[in-house]
């Protein structure tokens, strides 16, 4: 109770509260998360539920339209699935993709990049030039490698069960870098500090200096690293999905969606392929304004 | 308690033999091998001996690059010595730190009472730390309690263990910092410019509170500072450091009273005049040169005005002084009789106050 | 120096800083002369608006900070409500700045002799080539050796010293009237601050021109003031020649801060302190700010705040002088 008081009495609230973009940010974000996670239980249709489907209702547009009908508020694609509600089961598998992704990034580059910030030297020069050569690499590229290697080498059932985690694990593998860089950094600047000295010459272990010490004064820069790679993962399974090799058609994302929709933009039935479109910058978009704005709250200088 | 164990009161505290630390400051190798330059090394301290009888307080003074804080950082083992050894209490220091017993009786205070707290913590829990990583006290409670005594022993109140760092001033911070190195039970503190960041009002609580400490609780402190007039208020003996080496060691009563190395002669002559005396100072010329190519022979000949021919390439051993055998010098004006004899420290004994820059 | 017109008048000046949780007032009703020629040292411990009083000078105060009353005339022109243009020519012509860190004052990219001759062409009438010429002279006045050769080197090639010593050159050598030195010495080793302190008080008597030295250090400010104003949260507790406010300070607040300076020529068993610490701009208490820490306090000091009157041989801030205090005052008067 205490910790949400001092929350909204922090200068992190009363900067955000000063910031209208932020706020408008802040509340598209929670409308696009909300209905995402929420889906099942708030989406008018369920998309996947065959039964429920009706071919003849398939390419009706918005309900808008003088051809449009009320149930289908974004119209409705070739199958018949309402693209709203396809929308924000989508978002739920974009979501979900995005935040595992950062989530490994944020655990490989934070280890990453404590460990060689803390104990410098050699560990430190080997691990920051693996980081180095995975930057040379652009992150689609290693997508397409590892997803290439995986189908490759399993049978196609297996590999469309595991499709979305090797997403998951082809982003988040190749975003750590700038996590482990940036804590590196300020490691590097909080090892010298005298209360990690004073925590030396009680004689605490490298562990855990690293952990108890360390480890909580470098996380603000990573928490604003985070809420931006959110927004970058999201799109790279967007772009990966829309090349085909993103999550399985059974569990489209807000890319399958788009990349379905393509095939039907130039015979007239727009709305399939622009509101999920719409969807995607919209989340991406306010995701990243909270991020920038995270970045200016946090740093002392701009203050 | 000291007084059970009579043998080792004789012992000192401290004692270092002929301890150096260098530290490499090369370009990468690459690029010293484009360029064809070896390897080089800072000096930061270069054959330093001293002990500090238990008890007592031995206080390191010079400017800055002298190396009085990288001895202070080696008799805490947080550098390991390139040279010498360090004995701790009749045990090698690396073999002390080993040994967690031993090592609980050390603890360090540091300068920048802002960087020496851990921001995310709460003052309890910083205080407590020593106590948990020793294992000293078992329960919660024992330990709320004994870092409420702490609190209340450095002059503050035990609430205060539940704040952050950031609610504190300069000064209580400090004492925060005591607190935490006191919670170990320490018999030897090392205090590494403790009150330079410090009003000089608030200077005063905290020598007062170190001195009150030292006597309560029979401490020894090796004192690292570059203010004269403060290590004056604190120590016992004084060494004064220049590039590396000590130049003067001395009770601090006669180095006050007869300071003999020149370059002591000089620090004393630097400090301005509070007293309004309108006497004349003149500040020694030059700057100190760099501990990665220090000056044949004497490293302070190039700044002092009795340097001559030997002191440039003849380096002066620690030797007792004339006239002053209690204090051993490293200059060879003053062995050999150059340098006048003993004179008062800049006509300060008899003007009363005067007070140095910090 | 009384009957000449001060240089400098800054009069009930006040800056605030606008924060969330309301105005914080850094300086309150802050009065002082600077007469030409004068060495004014403005000394306090942090907090206490010493740097602030310079900042609001030379028209750098840190946003939000800001003005907020009073008036800043310099030899009888207000420049406390300057655009920032023309405030910038008073800066480099009229009024020279030095600071703490001589890095700040000095741009890395440029040669310290690119740098003087800037200065000197932008606010003396004189060429390039004689502001060169000049340039060596300043260098060599301010003790570079070899300043011929020392003039094309980069701020970085020079010791801190040496750098302090160029940026004394630079704050000079356009001749303004009023030099502000904010710290100048306190990132100096105690051998080179002796050396700096000499050279500045040397070149404002030579040159005639009028310093305020703000520091925290009493001991410079002995060597080189003719008059002190000391400040405590944000106002002047106490303002006079050097001599009197040095050896018989009138406000207790002085008289603590003079005793809490360690000697050096004799081990004292304690050290005179001043008990608490100097109040949070949020919480000042009401009244005088000194009343929590001062071992005079009494009523009058806990509701009503004091304006600087005569006191002894100096101006002080404080009740006891007031012969409106009564007798109270007075027998603690006797006493201290």
């Amino acid at each position: 109770m205490q910790a949400v008081r001092s929350f909204f009495d922090s200068d992190l609230w009363w900067s955000f509260t000063r910031n209208p973009v932020t706020v408008v940010s802040a509340i598209v974000a929670a409308i696009c998360i909300g209905g995402a996670v929420l889906a099942p239980w708030i989406a008018p249709h369920n998309p996947f539920d065959l039964a429920s489907l009706q071919l003849l209702d398939a390419f009706k547009p918005p309900a808008w339209d003088a051809d449009g009908e009320r149930t289908y508020l974004l119209g409705t694609d070739d199958q018949g699935r309402d693209v709203l509600s396809a929308i924000m089961y989508g978002a739920r598998v974009s979501l979900l993709v995005g935040f595992l992704a950062v989530v490994m990034s944020v655990t490989i580059g934070v280890t990453a990049g404590l460990v060689a910030g803390y104990m410098g030297g050699t560990v430190d020069a080997v691990l920051m030039r693996i980081a180095d050569i995975k930057l040379t690499f652009p992150t689609i590229l290693i997508a397409l490698l590892i997803d290439g290697i995986v189908r490759a080498a399993l049978p196609r059932d297996v590999h469309d069960q595991i499709a979305l985690y090797v997403v998951i694990f082809a982003i988040g593998f190749s975003n750590w870098p700038s996590f482990a860089r940036t804590v590196r950094g300020s490691t590097m600047v909080e090892r010298n500090k005298e209360y990690v000295q004073a925590a030396r010459v009680i004689g605490l272990g490298r562990g855990r200096i690293m952990l108890t010490h360390v480890l909580p004064n470098v996380l603000g820069p990573v928490l604003v690293i985070a809420t931006l790679q959110l927004g970058f993962a999201i799109l790279a399974e967007a772009t990966l999905s829309f090349l085909g090799v993103g999550v399985p058609p059974t569990q489209p994302s807000l890319g399958t969606l788009i990349r379905i929709g393509n095939d039907f933009l130039f015979s007239g039935e727009w709305w399939i392929t622009i509101f999920p479109g719409v969807a995607l910058i919209v989340l991406v978009l306010s995701v990243n304004l909270l991020g920038d704005w995270l970045r200016d709250a946090l740093n002392p200088k701009l203050r | 308690m000291p007084d059970m164990i009579p043998a080792a009161d004789t012992r000192p505290m401290l004692e270092t033999q002929d301890v150096a630390r260098f530290f490499d400051v090369s370009r990468p190798l690459i690029q010293r091998l484009l360029a064809g330059e070896g390897k080089r090394m800072l000096r930061a301290v270069d054959g330093v001996s001293f002990s500090i009888p238990k008890g007592t307080t031995l206080s390191l003074v010079g400017e800055s690059g002298c190396g009085k804080s990288t001895v202070a950082r080696l008799v805490v083992g947080l550098y390991r010595p390139t040279r010498g050894t360090v004995i701790f209490d009749g045990q090698d220091l690396a073999q002390a730190r080993a040994d967690s017993t031993q090592r609980r009786r050390m603890q360090m205070i540091f300068q920048d009472p802002y960087a020496s707290l851990n921001p995310r913590w709460r003052v309890r829990d910083i205080i407590a730390e020593p106590i948990r990583a020793f294992g000293l006290l078992k329960t919660d409670a024992e330990i709320e309690a004994r870092v409420a005594e702490l609190l209340t022993h450095v002059g503050l109140s035990p609430l205060d263990g539940q704040k952050y760092p950031h609610e504190f001033s300069g000064g209580q911070r400090q004492r925060i910092s005591i607190a935490r190195a006191l919670s170990s039970n320490p018999e030897f503190l090392v205090c590494d410019e403790p009150t330079s960041a410090l009003d000089v009002s608030v200077q005063a609580q905290i020598l007062n509170l170190m001195k009150d400490l030292q006597r309560e609780l029979g401490l020894t402190y090796l004192f690292i500072s570059h203010n004269l007039a403060v290590v004056r208020q604190v120590s016992d003996r004084v060494g004064v450091m220049y590039l590396g080496r000590v130049v003067e060691l001395a009770p601090a009563e006669t180095l006050f009273t007869t300071p003999r190395h020149p370059y002591t002669r000089a620090l004393m002559e630097a400090i301005p005049d509070l007293d309004m005396t309108g006497r004349q100072r003149i500040p020694v010329g030059g700057e100190v040169p760099s501990p990665i190519n220090p000056p044949s022979g004497c490293p302070f000949h190039p700044r002092c005005p009795l340097a001559n021919d030997r002191c440039r390439a003849e380096l002066p051993q620690l030797i007792p002084a004339r006239d002053t055998p209690e204090a051993v010098v490293a200059c060879h004006a003053v062995e050999e009789g150059r340098d006048g004899g003993p004179m008062p420290g800049v006509a300060l004994a008899e003007t009363g106050a005067a007070v140095a820059a910090s | 120096m009384s009957n000449t017109r001060p240089l400098l008048e800054v009069r009930n000046l006040r800056v605030e800083f606008p924060t969330r949780r309301g105005t914080l007032v850094a300086l309150d009703d802050v009065s002082f002369d600077i007469h030409p020629g004068e060495v004014l040292g403005v000394v306090g411990e942090s907090g206490a608006g010493k740097s602030m009083t310079g900042a609001a000078i030379i028209g750098l105060l840190e946003p939000p900070g800001r003005i907020a009353g009073g008036t800043i005339s310099l030899a009888g022109r207000r420049i406390d409500n300057l655009p920032y243009k023309e405030m910038r020519t008073v800066r480099g012509r009229e009024i020279g700045a030095i600071f703490q860190d001589p890095l700040t004052t000095l741009n890395p990219l440029y040669t310290v002799g690119r740098q003087l001759v800037e200065t000197m062409t932008t606010h003396l009438p004189i060429g390039p080539g004689e502001a060169r010429k000049k340039a060596i002279e300043w260098l060599e006045l301010v003790g570079i050796p070899a300043a011929a050769q020392r003039i094309d080197s980069y701020p970085h090639e020079f010791s801190g010293g040496m750098r302090q010593r160029v940026v004394i050159a630079l704050a000079l050598c356009a001749e303004p009237k009023l030099i502000v030195a904010d710290e100048p010495t306190t990132a100096l080793d105690v051998s080179i601050q002796a050396q700096v302190i000499a050279l500045l008080k040397t070149l404002a008597r030579e040159k005639g021109t009028s310093m305020m030295l703000v520091t925290h250090d009493m001991g410079v400010i002995a060597e080189t003031a003719d008059r002190v104003a000391v400040m405590y949260a944000g106002r002047i507790a106490e303002i006079g020649a050097v001599r009197n406010v040095v050896k018989h300070p009138s406000h207790p607040y002085t008289i603590g801060l003079m005793g809490s300076i360690p000697p050096i020529s004799h081990r004292l068993e304690r050290l005179q302190q001043i008990e608490g610490s100097m109040p949070r701009l949020s919480a000042i208490p009401k009244g005088c700010a000194y009343n929590p820490r001062c071992p005079h306090v009494f009523d009058r000091c806990r509701s009503e705040r004091p304006e600087l009157i005569p006191a002894r041989d100096t101006q002080a801030a404080c009740w006891l002088y007031d012969p409106a205090s009564g007798t109270q005052a007075a027998e603690v008067r006797a006493d201290a």
